[in-house]
């Protein structure tokens, strides 16, 4: 039963992680590109944790926690470019 | 025991995974800049939840292990999802000045956003 | 040589070594987290970086954020959580199911009684977290809130319904 949640996770990552990319090419605006970047982000992690309980180790959330901070550093540093100019001032 | 673990964490990991589509889904549908903003800040944190949930209870009831750093990223994300929508409208509101027009005023003065450091209104156009 | 009367520091003994206790619990527990375990070994590293970061980033943070009531903020992260859950299957549903004509979306401007920086951050945070809402901005002189409301039929009512459901429980929490 596992099995099958697992392979239905992946099956609505994959068409979520599509559905971010078309947003990531049709615009229009540069704030609904950063926004469909940060929605990746989040569901790549979300991708991640699933794999890790498919093959049962704990390996992978080191990785999770990684993209989850470069997510936001990367997202709060677009913004802040956008605003300012600058992203250290 | 391990049917109660089994449906457990089949269950977490479906409305994990369901909340991260209908959230990405909503991004494509809504609108408008302002309500995407919506979708995906809300729905795509249950959706990691979810899965983070799911591990969680997979470890305990199949491996007999203890594996808490699970919680670490979803605090993380649930700390850190406010404040990138915030820089986001923030962000938006600012190449957009037009925008500014249709806002509500404050009672004296106005939003930071359109205001200087010394307390000039920076001009909307 | 030491001068006879060195400058008196105010401070106590405890409150030189551990300025922001609360920091250094947290400190504490996210180490833990992150070793993914309880051990006396970890334990031990996780309280000296507890209390080395604190020190040596104590003039970064001057002011010690002040929580009132513990059983309180307690109670008020529980009800948040469950106001996420409610958000997420409401937001859920108008996805889905809303024709996107019938949306009312309005932007509306929240008033706040609280002046505590930390307040205001919570209460910004809840707000974006909860059914249906996002904040925007905050006015210049840190007197209101501009909140993004996805659905409302009634605006007033969804200003009023959050003063009363968050901000006068942080009022209790922060003093």
């Amino acid at each position: 039963m596992i099995e099958a949640a697992i392979y239905y996770a992946y099956g609505a990552l994959c068409l979520a992680l599509i559905f971010n990319l078309w947003r990531l090419f049709a615009g229009p605006s540069i704030i609904d590109r950063i926004l469909a970047v940060d929605t990746m982000v989040i569901n790549v992690i979300a991708l991640i944790i699933i794999y890790s309980i498919h093959q049962s180790t704990p390996l992978y959330f080191e990785a999770a926690l990684l993209f989850a901070m470069f997510g936001f550093v990367s997202t709060v540093a677009y913004c802040k470019f956008l605003r300012r100019g600058d992203v250290i001032e | 025991m391990d049917n109660i673990g089994e449906i457990l964490v089949s269950a977490l990991i479906v409305i994990g995974a369901t909340f991260a589509l209908v959230g990405s889904y909503g991004l494509v549908r809504l609108p408008e800049m302002m309500t995407r903003l919506h979708a995906p800040t809300k729905a795509t944190t249950l959706g990691v939840g979810g899965a983070l949930l799911a591990s969680m209870c997979h470890f305990i009831f199949f491996e007999g292990t203890l594996s808490i750093h699970e919680l670490l990223i979803s605090f993380f994300l649930f700390l850190t999802a406010p404040i990138t929508a915030h820089f986001m409208t923030k962000a938006y509101l600012h190449i957009r000045p037009d925008i500014g027009e249709h806002l509500p005023k404050p009672e004296g003065g106005d939003w930071s956003t359109y205001e200087t450091p010394n307390g000039d209104i920076r001009p909307r156009t | 040589m030491m001068s006879p009367h060195p400058p008196k520091d105010e401070r106590s003994l405890v409150q030189r070594w551990v300025p922001h206790p609360l920091l250094t619990v947290t400190l504490t527990l996210i180490w833990l987290l992150l070793a993914n375990g309880l051990s006396i070994g970890g334990l031990l590293v996780g309280v000296v970086l507890g209390l080395s970061i604190p020190r040596i980033t104590a003039s970064f943070w001057p002011d010690r954020p002040h929580i009132q009531n513990y059983g309180k903020a307690f109670a008020y992260v529980l009800l948040v959580i469950y106001d996420i859950i409610v958000a997420n299957i409401q937001v859920a549903m108008i996805i889905l199911f809303r024709p996107l004509k019938s949306l009312n979306t309005c932007w509306v401007c929240v008033p706040l009684d609280l002046t505590n920086p930390e307040a205001i951050t919570v209460f910004a945070g809840t707000i974006t977290m909860t059914p249906g809402t996002v904040s925007c901005d905050l006015s210049a002189d840190g007197r209101a809130l501009l909140v993004h409301c996805l659905d409302a039929a009634d605006p007033e009512a969804a200003v009023s319904d959050m003063k009363t459901r968050y901000e006068a429980r942080l009022k209790e929490i922060f003093p």
